[in-house]
C-alpha cells in the first residue's frame, strides 16, 4: 500500500469513528443485494432522482433572476414576473437553457414517476412488505403535484393564472368552509399578486424540503425490506448459508450503478433533443397560451392542465354537479389520487408479478391503461358531449380497477412462482414491445377519433 | 445511587403537563403564521365599486369592466334576446334563481333590474373561469336549441343570456349578479358594487 492511500485510510478511520460513513456506504450501496434480474423498468427510480437534481440546480439558478412580482410594469400589460421570465430568456447568459432545462424536466419528471409506477403496479412492488415503499411513493407523487402545480404560476401567463384560478376554486366547491379556504389559499378575493407570492415561496422552499424527506423516506424503507423484482420472489428467503446473502442477490455497487449509467445516457439523449430542438414539446411540456401575459379578465378559449394533469382532470369534468353543488368532480379527482395508495389493501393476489397473474388480472391491467391514457387525450381537448360520456365511462373503468380488484385480484388463476428468479426471454421482450408499439397506435387512433 | 421509590404518577403528570404547555405555545407560535396568510388590510380595502358609462352600449353588445379584479359583463339585450328567455325555462337547474347568489331586485325572469341592460360577474360558478359570449342562434358547435348565451370553454357549463345555468353542465347555480345601480342623466351611468 502506498503513502497516499495509508493517509486517505487513516482519514476514512478517523470519520468512521464519529459518523457510519463507511457503514452508509456499505448498507445503501455497496452492500445493498438487489435482485439480479432487473430489467429495464428498473431504471426509472433511478431517473427519478436524477431529475430531482436536475430540477433543484436548475430551479436555484432560476430563482437568481426570477421576480415573483404581479403588478404591472407601468404603461403595458405585461407584469414584472412574465417579464423577467422573457429577461432569463433573452438576456441572461445560459438562461434559456436553463429554464428549458427546468421546465422539461418538471414534464420528464412526471414521465419517469409515471412508469416508476407502472413498474411497481404491475410486479406487485407494493405487496408485502413493501406496503410502506409504495404509500411513500404515492405521497412523493401528491407533492409533486403540487410542486408542479405551485412551479406553473410562476410565469404569471394565461394559463399559469387561470390554472390556478381553476384549482385554487376546487377547494372553494367544499361544503361551509370552502369559499373562506379559497381565500385563505389566495390571500386575496382573486389570483394576485399575494398568490403568486406565496406560491413563489412554497415552491423553491417549503414543498421541496417535504419532497426529499419524503424521498429519504421512500428509499430508507426500500433499503429495509430490499427491492422487489420482475418476478416477484422474494430473494431473501435463499442465501447463502455461510455469508448471508441473497443467492439471486448482487451488490448494487458496481453492478446497478453500471446499468443506471446506461439508462442515465438513454435519458440524457432524450431530454437534450426536448431541450434543444422542441423544448414546447407542440404544447403539452409548455402551453402556448402561457407566452400571453396574464389577464384576469380574460379566460383563454381553451384552457387545459399540463398534459400530466390530464387524467385527472378529465375525471372533475366528467362528474356533473348536483345537489347544488360541484364537490363531487372534485371528491372523484383526490380519489383518483389517494385511491393509489391503497393499493397494498386492495390487491388479494397470491403472486406478486405480472408474469403469474391470470386472465383476469391482466384483461383489468389493459383496461386501466386504456381508461388512464384515453382520461389523459380527453382531458387536453376542449369538451363536447362526446367526450364527456366516454370520460365518464373511462372514469368508470379508471375505479373499478381498483375497487374491484379485493375481488378480481382473488378469483384469478395464477401460476406457480418458481423458487429463483428467471431470466428475460425474448418472447417477453417481442410481446412487451408489440403491446407498446399498439398501445401508441391506439391512443393516435383514439385522440384522432375524438 | 437513591433508593427512592419512583413516583410513576407524578411522573405522568408532568408529562402531560408540559406536553400541555408545549401544544398552548406551539398554537400561539402558528397564529400569527396563519393569519398572514389570510387577505391583507390592503387587499381586504381594494373593493371599491366600480362605474361606467352605458349611454353607447348597443343592443346586443358586452363590454367587461373591472370590479375587485374580477370581469364583470353588462350586456344590453335586444328585445327578441329577452322575449327568447322563457323558451329556455325547461332546461334549467334554477329558472327561478332561488337557489342563486343575486340581490332580491334582480330575483326575476330577466335576472336584471331593467329588460335590456343586464349586468353579472363573468366568472362560472363552477371553477371561476370565464364563459364566453356566444350570443348567436342556434351555432354547429352548441346545437340548434341554442337561443344565445355564454359558454365556459373550461368545463363546458352553459348559461342562457340571464346567466341562468343549464342542467347537465358541471355549475351548480346560476351566474353571480352584483349589487349594481343605474344614476346620472337618463340612467346613462352605471355603478356596480354599491346599490343603494
Amino acid at each position: 500500500m502506498s503513502k497516499l492511500q495509508n493517509v486517505g485510510q487513516q482519514v476514512l478511520d478517523w470519520v468512521d469513528d464519529r459518523f457510519p460513513l463507511t457503514a452508509t456506504w456499505k448498507a445503501h450501496v455497496s452492500e445493498y443485494y438487489a435482485p439480479k434480474n432487473f430489467n429495464f423498468w428498473y431504471f426509472f427510480g433511478s431517473l427519478a432522482l436524477l431529475v430531482l437534481v436536475i430540477q433543484i440546480v436548475t430551479g436555484i439558478f432560476l430563482t437568481m433572476n426570477y421576480k415573483p412580482d404581479g403588478s404591472l410594469i407601468p404603461g403595458t400589460n405585461v407584469s414584472v414576473a412574465f417579464a423577467s421570465v422573457e429577461y432569463i430568456m433573452r438576456d441572461v447568459a445560459g438562461g434559456w437553457i436553463i429554464r428549458y432545462m427546468h421546465s422539461t424536466g418538471a414534464s420528464m419528471f412526471f414521465v419517469v414517476v409515471y412508469l416508476h409506477m407502472f413498474r411497481g403496479l404491475i410486479y406487485g412492488s407494493y405487496q408485502k412488505p413493501r406496503e410502506l415503499v409504495w404509500v411513500f411513493g404515492t405521497l412523493v407523487f401528491l407533492i409533486l403535484m403540487a410542486e408542479a402545480f405551485l412551479g406553473y404560476l410562476l410565469p404569471w401567463g394565461q394559463m399559469s393564472f387561470w390554472g390556478a384560478q381553476v384549482i385554487v376554486n376546487l377547494f372553494a366547491s367544499i361544503p361551509v368552509i370552502g369559499p373562506d379556504l379559497s381565500v385563505f389559499i389566495r390571500g386575496d378575493f382573486v389570483v394576485s399578486d399575494a398568490t403568486l407570492n406565496r406560491f413563489f415561496a412554497l415552491h423553491v422552499i417549503a414543498v421541496p424540503l417535504v419532497l426529499l424527506a419524503l424521498v429519504v423516506a421512500h428509499l430508507v424503507a426500500l433499503h429495509e425490506v430490499g427491492s422487489n423484482n420482475p418476478d416477484g420472489v422474494e430473494i431473501k428467503k435463499l442465501k447463502d448459508p455461510k455469508t448471508g446473502i441473497p443467492l439471486d442477490g448482487i451488490p448494487f455497487h458496481p453492478y446497478y450503478t453500471v446499468k443506471d449509467i446506461l439508462g442515465v445516457a438513454v435519458f440524457l439523449v432524450v431530454f437534450s433533443l426536448v431541450v434543444f430542438f422542441f423544448p414546447n414539446v407542440f404544447g403539452y411540456f409548455l402551453e402556448d397560451n402561457n407566452f400571453i401575459p396574464a389577464d384576469p379578465l380574460k379566460t383563454p378559449p381553451h384552457i387545459a392542465p399540463v398534459w400530466y394533469f390530464t387524467p385527472f382532470y378529465a375525471i372533475l369534468r366528467a362528474v356533473p354537479s348536483f345537489l347544488g353543488t360541484q364537490v363531487w368532480g372534485v371528491l372523484a379527482m383526490g380519489a383518483a389520487v389517494v385511491v393509489i395508495a391503497f393499493l397494498p389493501w386492495l390487491d388479494r393476489s397470491p403472486v406478486k408479478s405480472i408474469r403469474y397473474r391470470g386472465p383476469i388480472y391482466k384483461t383489468a391491467l389493459v383496461l386501466f391503461i386504456i381508461a388512464f391514457i384515453g382520461l389523459g387525450i380527453l382531458g387536453a381537448l376542449p369538451p363536447t358531449n362526446l367526450r364527456t360520456i366516454v370520460s365518464q365511462i373511462l372514469s368508470v373503468v379508471y375505479f373499478a380497477f381498483f375497487f374491484g380488484m379485493p375481488w378480481y385480484s382473488k378469483m384469478d388463476k395464477t401460476l406457480p412462482v418458481p423458487e429463483r428468479v428467471t431470466d428475460s426471454t425474448l418472447g417477453r421482450q417481442m410481446r412487451f414491445l408489440a403491446l407498446f408499439a399498439l398501445t401508441l397506435v391506439l391512443s393516435a387512433v383514439f385522440a384522432w377519433v375524438i | 445511587m437513591s433508593d427512592q421509590q419512583v413516583d410513576n404518577s407524578k411522573r405522568r403528570f408532568l408529562l402531560v403537563a408540559a406536553s400541555g404547555a408545549g401544544a398552548v405555545a406551539v398554537a400561539g407560535v402558528a397564529t400569527p403564521f396563519i393569519a398572514s396568510f389570510f387577505p391583507s388590510e390592503r387587499a381586504k380595502a381594494a373593493g371599491a365599486p366600480a362605474e361606467v358609462n352605458i349611454s353607447k352600449l348597443e343592443p346586443g353588445q358586452k363590454i367587461d369592466v373591472e370590479w375587485r379584479g374580477k370581469p364583470v359583463w353588462v350586456v344590453k339585450r335586444t328585445p327578441e334576446m329577452v322575449a327568447n328567455l322563457p323558451k329556455n325555462d325547461p332546461k334549467l337547474v334554477d329558472p327561478q334563481s332561488k337557489s342563486s347568489d343575486q340581490p332580491a331586485y334582480c330575483q326575476n325572469e330577466g335576472r336584471s333590474r331593467k329588460p335590456d341592460i343586464w349586468v353579472a360577474v363573468g366568472v362560472c360558478t363552477h371553477l371561476g373561469c370565464s364563459p364566453t359570449f356566444r350570443p348567436e342562434l342556434a351555432p354547429a358547435d352548441l346545437g340548434p336549441e341554442w337561443l344565445g348565451g355564454f359558454y365556459c370553454p373550461c368545463h363546458g357549463s352553459k348559461f342562457d343570456l340571464a346567466g341562468r345555468v343549464f342542467s347537465g353542465v358541471p355549475a351548480p347555480t346560476n351566474l353571480v349578479i352584483p349589487p349594481h345601480k343605474f344614476f346620472g342623466d337618463g340612467d346613462s351611468m352605471l355603478l356596480i358594487g354599491e346599490d343603494q
